[in-house]
Formats: C-alpha cells, structure tokens, sequence
C-alpha cells in the first residue's frame, strides 16, 4: 500500500486540477465539438443543387424528356437561358455552375441513323477542379439514364445491356459518413497532444515540476498518472466525439465498440505520450502548442486518408503516410463506422497504432530524465 | 560529527557560461547553512546541484553518502527542497498541497496527521487549510512552501531565496520557524541550507559560504568574517541636508574603504591599520565606533582596497518651481479589489522619495499612475506640473523610467541601445551622438561599447540602464527596486550616482520592499495593502518607534511596527 502512494497522491493532484482549471476540460470536450461541426458540417464533398444552364435552341419532346431528367437530378437545378451570351454572362457571376447547350440539330441527329451522334456540350466553370468533375459527372449520369431510358424502350423485345449500380458501405453516397470518421481521428491527435503537451508544460513554467524531480516519486509514477489522468479524460472526449458522429451527423456505426475502444485505447496513448515528450523538450506553454499544432494537425489533415485519397498519392508520399499514427485510426475507424469489424483490414492498423504508441512512450521515458539539464 | 553533504572542485558550465567555479563546501547537521550572494552569484545552481537536479561539470557532491550524479533518487527520500518559486500548486488548496507531498514520501496516515497538524499549527496556516494556494499571500504561500518542504522530517533542508519579495515581518517570521524546526530535528542530524541576498541573514546563519560570480569569497562562520573588521567600522553623525555631500567628499579619501548613508548617519570602514577617522576634518559632529555587520566584510572583501571613484552625472536642467510630484487622493481599482487606496504624498525638486512596502502593496500600481501607464479610477496626480490623466504624452517626456528588470535590448550593444534610446526620445543626430558619447564616458561604458548588453555582468547593465534612462536630461526619474539583488559595492556606486542626480536638482522616485534601498531616501512613504500609513524621513520614522527595549530600531524594525495591526489584532 505504502509502495502506491506517491502515485495516489499525483493521480489526485492531477484529477483535481483537471477540475479546478477549465482550460484541460475545454480543450478535452468543446474542441472536439466545434472541430467536429466546422469539419463536419464545413468539408462536405457532395455538392447539392448546382445551378445548370440549360439552352435549348429548337425544343422538341426529346430535348423536353432531357430538361425533365436534369431537373429530377437531387444535385442540379436546371435554369433555362435564352442564348450562350446569358448563360456565359450567368456563369461568371457565378449564378451557375455550367451551362448545357443543345444545338438547333441535337433532336433531328438524336433520330437519324447517321455516322454523327447527336453532340450536346457542356461548359463548365472549373475555377474548382474537384466541383467541375462532379458537375460534369452529375449531366453525364443524367443524360446516360435518359439514354439508357430510351435504349430499353427501343430495344425491348431484344434484352439490351442494363446497368444496375450499387454503391456499397455507403449507399446514400454521403460524404459525411466519409469525412466524419475521419475528422473524428483528427480531433483526437489533436487534442490528446495537446492536453499533455499544454499541462506539463505549465508545470516547468510554475516550477512545480522542480518541486517533483526534487521528491521521492519516481520518473514512471510521474509520467503513469499523467498519462493515466488525461487517458480518461481523452477517452471520454472520444466517446462524446463518437456520439456526436452517430447522433448528429446519423453516421452509421457497423462495427463493434471493443475494437473502438482497442484502436481509441491505443491513438491516445500515442498522443499524450507525445505531449508529454512536446512539453518536456520545450518547457513552455507557447512552444508547446505551436509544436502540437505543427506534428498533429498538419499530418492529420494531410497524410492520414481522412479527406485525400491515399492510394492516389505519389509513390513516395503513400511511405510517408505510414510514419502518421492517424492513418491507421482513420482506416479503423472508416472500417468500423461504413463496412464493420473487418478484422484483416483493423488488426494490421492497429498493429501500426501499437508500434507508434510504443515508440511514443519509449521516447518520452528516454528524454524526460530527472534533470533540469 | 559527520557531514549532511560534501562538494569538493566543484564546477558547474551551461553553454559556455561557468556558473560556479572551484567550490568546495561541507554542510554540517544542526546549522543553518547560509548561500550568500547577489543576484546571479550561483546561488540557485548550487542548490539544485545539492538537489541532484543538475550535474556538475567537474568536481563532485556528495549529499547523505550519496553521490548526486549517479545516485539522487536514493538521497530524495531525505531531502526537502523548496524551490525560489516555492514550487506549489497554485489550483490545489492548502491542505490538498500537504496531502500530495505526504503521499510522495509515502507517509503513514496516523504520522501524516499529527505532522500536517503540527505543521499548519506552527505556520499559523491553520484557519486557511481551505483556500487555494495561488490565493494567499507571498508570505503565507512562502510558510505553505516550507510546511511542504519540512513535512517527511528531511535531513537536509534546501530553502531557494526563501525571504525575496516578502515584508519584513514575514521574513523574520520565517527565520523563526525554520530555527524551531531545526532545535526539534536537531537529535536527527538534520542541518538546512539557506540561499539568500540578504546580508543580514548571513549573520544569523550558524556558517556561511560567500559566492560572488560563481567564486567562493569567504566560507565559515560569522564571526570568523566579521573578526576582521574588529575596530574599524564607524558611525558619523552629519548634518541631514549635507549626508550625501559629504559622503561624495570623504568617499576618495586615504584610509576609507567604505561610506554609506545609515540614516542621519555615515557608515565608515576604514582600511586596516589607518587611524581612526577625525569628526571634524571629515565635516561631521561626532563619530562612534560601531560593531561591524557582514556587508562591511564584503565590502572589504570585494572592494580589495581600490578606493571609490566619484560618480559622475550626465548635465542636467535647472529645476521649475513648484512640487514635482503632487498625488492626491489617488485610488485604483481592478474589479472589487482596491489595489491602491486614498494615496496622498507630495515630492519636492531635487528630493529622493521612496515608496516602500512588501510585494502587493500597491507599488507599482501607483508607480504606473505616475508615469501615465494606467489611469486613476479617482483621485489627480500632477507630474512636472501637469495633469497625467490629460497631458501624459508631454509629461512623460519630462521623465525617466528605470524598470526592475533588465528592460533594455539584450541582442544589441551597449552602444545601439543608448542610440536606441536616445532616438526614441526623439534627440536629433547631433544631439544624440554627443549624449551617447557623453554617457559611455560618464557611465565608464566605453570599454564595453561594443559589447552586446545581455551578456555583461549585473552591475554594467545597471549603470547602462540609469544611462539609457537619463539621455534625454529628465527632470524627474522613477526607479523600481533599483538595486535589489546586486551587490553592496554596485548599490553604492549606483546611489552615489543618484544622490548626485537629486544635488543637482533631479526628483528620484523609488520604489522598493528592500530595507537598505530607503536608507539612501530623503522621505519615505511606507504603503501596506493599498494604504499609506506613514510619511517621513528615515530618522523620523525610526524615532516614532524608538523605546527603551529598542532604542537604535533599524528601519525593518520601524516597518514591522508601523505596519503591524494593534496587538490582539493578528489573533482572528
């Protein structure tokens, strides 16, 4: 008993400072909140009800049927213009996205057997690239299911080539059920960084960290109850943050808590073990967060699948990608949320989670010597 | 008797700077210890060295048979160590701060009681067991420092400047409870290292080990450094107006290795073996011996017979007429708390007035008023004749601010910082170039011209300050805790040099919660939580509180005093 208690006595102190200064709760609780709603509500890649320019120069029932489907597409909002001058003059106030022009000839071709098909053509504004192609992606897949449409109809009695798409693991094609697994990740290497990283730093800056070198508590009972005290404390922040994720947002969860709270477990044993290493190399609050910042936030952001693609990343970027913790939570938790507790595809993340917590752990008991120097 | 600790060729270097060089030291059981110096001597290296906090670069420490570079955990079980920021947790409560240190050095509930007990009950921290620590006082937080340190009954207790910055009778207060728990630890072999700026505590420690700039000046007991000093240490009594005339005077003199004002009056001591000083060819009324005190010996030490050179004053204006300081009724509030309350006090030209009073006491936040840093909630204060509240600007180009820190550029020569300055002020080229070339000759800078300012010793920044602070021929200069932390020699040149200023027709406004700085004032104005309660000279205030028990009070004595509640008071 006597043996334990110098690590009571730091998991005490440490528990009743997280409740005495609102600034370790803050950063456990309403930063995941507001980083979860701008990220979540802010980074969405469907876009909804693009305005389309529509000129139809000789309207027949063919051009008609088009306009219609366009129109019953979720994603556009067709606006009928008079020339290309008024759709040009639109689109660069940017009251549409692009504009579809079907020449004086497009329904008499549609209907003739010629060597030229009927040619309808798309402008489109691509100032962003990424909004271009869905917008291009979005006229071409309703004209294809018009065509498709008519196709049927014309060659009933043969059979004919039907597509039938299905998107798996997320139907709805909502880019939420993506980016907030992902956001989820980025919230926490953020924010367990940064809790240690902003606390102990506190401690060298108030001298009260001399004061514990200086008493009979070894370096393991110092780091253990900060890494015991603020591995809660994350914990939670996760867990409100997974909530958030299901209740808010209506992500769905097909996996299993266990392996969330495996991979959870893991993550925030790797950011508070780098904190602690941030705040024991700086010693001050200011440095303290900026490194936090610099290590978590951008890695994260960048390298870790959570918004870029990583398979579609330069060979030598796709390596670098493996030297960021956050990859292997975003993967897991992508996995767990859309396709469910896909063991092949979590253990060797969470195999990678566990090395990077290891190294984490064994760098800051390596640097954090009881020195001053 | 075997010793707590043992240093032997000690030497201690970080980035090229040697913060301690060939110490030696034996701690012994059932002494307070005393680490003396100014500011930046190696006090506070020694003492983490001692804490096995740093290692040494050479030489060795041995701390209760251990040997600090390899082995310091094993001697942490028996070390307290208060740290110089008392190493505290400001957001825990009195009685969780016990409770933590008690769980670091594993201590059984029933002996953790009776010892918090006892402890809260001797520190008189009792009836605040609740509060949080970042909540009391500096002295209240300075005994919960101590309760911590003392708690597991340490061997060796390691105390970091434990009195700076707190009022004088909490400092006496202090020295008392570590006496006490010293007497009862004594049976244990437990011995306490005390680092302080003080002098006069050095005379009360049982041994003393003097550092000045990383040397050993003197070690051993008191008595065998004062000894010396036997038979030539003076007191001359001199006209009040004429002290500092008459200080600047006989300074150079054959024979005087030391003058300083003591009231109304000279402190001499004089060389060893020359006669003793003559009243009246010396300008005074009388002259008595006087027993010698440890700042004499490290005058003497440190002064090594070179005699003081005069100081010399930059030109100045001729002094307007009127009050240079006029405050009336000032108050300043920060939310509920009343930081300053109905200050009153008016300074003459060429007067040296100080504001003196424990950390807290509303000091600075007055002292802001005056420059036109902060505005009043109530209450005027006229500066060189204008209203601060209205004409600040003007104002303050009509005077000068030393501040207590270093607050000059550390990366640029001595040089660019007077040309900075002097810019600042908005001298034109010429005018700059002869008031930068006037004060490197005047302020003896010239050798160190080109030296960058932030690695110069304490004492050249501090003439570099004064410097920098008078380029612009001020009428009124505020200083805050000038020389608080440099050594007795750099303090007299300083105050030679501010004495010489106020001749000249310069009003000095100080700041200060150090007892020595006020001897050197004309008029003090004592100010405690936010009230003055006296104005006067240094000789009135002591004669207010003159009695048969007392009948030469030092100035802390006239403070404590004056400051204390009634008797009866202090109880609740």
């Amino acid at each position: 008993m006597n043996a334990l208690l110098p690590l009571r006595g730091l998991l005490v102190k440490e528990v009743l400072q997280i409740f005495r200064d609102p600034s370790a709760l803050l950063i456990a609780f309403l930063l995941p909140v507001i980083l979860l709603f701008v990220d979540g509500f802010g980074i969405s890649l469907d876009a909804k009800r693009m305005p389309l320019a529509v000129l139809i120069e000789a309207p027949a029932a063919d051009t008609r049927d088009i306009v219609q489907a366009l129109a019953n597409s979720p994603y556009l909002e067709v606006v009928r213009i008079a020339s290309t001058t008024e759709g040009a003059a639109l689109i660069t106030k940017g009251e549409a996205r692009g504009m579809l022009v079907l020449r004086e000839d497009f329904a008499t071709r549609l209907r003739t057997q010629s060597r030229w098909p009927a040619r309808a053509q798309l402008l489109v504004n691509a100032t962003d690239p990424n909004t271009a192609g869905i917008l291009e992606g979005y006229v071409q897949g309703a004209l294809a299911t018009w065509a498709a449409g008519q196709a049927r109809e014309a060659v009933r009695s043969g059979g004919g080539i039907g597509v039938d798409a299905r998107f798996w693991f997320n139907p709805a094609l909502r880019s939420a059920d993506f980016i907030v697994p992902g956001v989820i990740a980025f919230v926490m290497s953020m924010t367990g960084t940064l809790l240690t990283a902003l606390i102990v730093a506190r401690e060298w800056e108030r001298g009260t960290m001399e004061s514990m070198l200086a008493s009979p508590a070894g370096m393991g009972e110092l780091i253990l109850a900060k890494l015991g005290s603020y591995f809660v404390l994350g914990l939670l922040a996760m867990l409100g943050a997974v909530a958030i994720a299901i209740l808010i947002f209506g992500v769905p969860f097909r996996g299993s808590f266990g392996a969330l709270l495996a991979a959870s477990s893991l993550f925030l044993i790797f950011s508070l073990a780098l904190g602690l290493l941030i705040s024991t190399l700086a010693r001050n609050q200011f440095v303290a967060a900026q490194l936090a910042f610099l290590l978590t936030m951008m890695p994260a952001m960048m390298l870790s699948g959570m918004i870029f693609d990583i398979a579609s990343m330069p060979g030598w970027l796709q390596t670098v990608t493996y030297g960021v913790p956050a990859r292997y939570l975003v993967d897991i938790l992508q996995c767990l949320f859309l396709a469910g507790t896909v063991w092949p595809l979590i253990l060797p993340n969470l195999a990678g989670l566990a090395v990077a917590a290891t190294a984490a752990v064994v760098a800051t008991l390596a640097v954090t010597r009881r020195r001053l120097d | 008797m075997i010793p707590l600790a043992e240093i032997r060729g000690l030497r201690h270097a970080f980035s090229g700077h040697v913060a301690l060089d060939d110490v030696a030291l034996t701690i012994a059981p059932g002494i307070i210890t005393g680490i003396v110096g100014p500011d930046a001597a190696g006090k506070t290296t020694l003492l983490r060295l001692l804490a096995g906090l740093l290692r040494p670069t050479a030489g060795e420490v041995m701390v209760l048979g251990h040997d600090m570079a390899r082995d310091a955990a094993a001697a942490h079980r028996d070390i307290g160590y208060m740290p110089q920021r008392f190493g505290l947790y400001e957001d825990l409560t009195v009685a969780e701060n016990l409770s933590l240190f008690a769980d670091l050095h594993r201590m059984p509930a029933d002996l953790r009681r009776e010892r918090i007990a006892r402890l809260l009950r001797f520190t008189t921290l009792a009836p605040v067991t609740g509060r949080l620590a970042g909540q009391l006082s500096g002295g209240m937080k300075q005994k919960l420092g101590h309760a911590c340190a003392l708690l597991a009954r340490p061997r060796l207790l390691l105390l970091d400047e434990p009195s700076v910055g707190v009022d004088p009778a909490s400092r006496r207060e202090l020295w008392a409870i570590v006496s006490d728990m010293l007497a009862e630890g004594r049976e244990e072999g437990m011995g306490v290292v005390w680092a302080t700026a003080y002098l006069d505590e050095a005379e009360r420690c049982g041994s003393v080990l003097l550092l000045h700039e990383g040397r050993v000046l003197a070690s051993g007991p008191p008595a065998d450094f004062l000894a010396p000093l036997e038979g030539r240490v003076w007191r001359l009594a001199v006209p009040a107006a004429e002290r500092r005339r008459i200080a600047r005077a006989i300074a150079p003199l054959e024979g005087m290795v030391d003058v300083a004002i003591q009231g109304d009056t000279l402190r001499l001591v004089r060389a060893a073996g020359a006669p003793p000083p003559d009243a009246a060819a010396l300008g005074g009324s009388s002259v008595i011996a006087t027993a010698p005190r440890f700042e004499d010996g490290f005058v003497d030490r440190l002064a090594d017979g070179a005699p003081i050179q005069p100081a010399a004053i930059p030109p100045v204006r001729p002094p307007a007429d009127g009050p240079a300081i006029e405050v009336r009724d000032l108050v300043r509030r920060f939310g509920a708390f009343t930081a300053v309350d109905r200050v009153s006090f008016s300074v003459a030209r060429g007067e040296i007035f100080g504001l003196l009073g424990p950390n807290g006491a509303g000091k600075s936040t007055t002292f802001r008023m005056l420059c036109g840093l902060l505005a009043p909630s109530a209450g005027t204060a006229h500066v060189a004749g204008q209203d601060m509240l209205r004409a600040s600007a003007d104002a303050r180009a009509r005077i000068g601010y030393m501040a207590q820190r270093f607050s000059l550029y550390g990366e640029l020569s001595v040089r660019e910082n007077l040309m900075f300055f002097a810019r600042v002020y908005g001298l034109g080229l010429r005018a700059r170039r002869a008031a930068v070339m006037d004060a490197l000759t005047r302020f003896d800078l010239e050798t160190v011209a080109d030296s960058v300012a932030g690695q110069l010793p304490l004492g050249v920044k501090q003439r570099l300050a004064l410097a920098a602070a008078l380029l612009h021929g001020p009428e009124i200069l505020f200083l805050d805790e000038p020389t608080s932390g440099v050594d007795p020699l750099t303090r007299r040149a300083f105050w030679s040099r501010i004495g010489a200023l106020a001749d000249a027709g310069v009003t000095i406004l100080v700041t200060s919660h150090f007892m020595d700085e006020a001897e050197y004032c004309d008029r003090l104005a004592i100010v405690n939580a936010g009230r003055l309660i006296v104005t006067g000279t240094p000789a009135e205030l002591r004669a207010r509180v003159r009695t048969a028990a007392q009948p030469d009070p030092t100035l802390e004595d006239a403070f404590i005093a004056l400051v204390a509640p009634p008797a009866g008071a202090q109880a609740a």
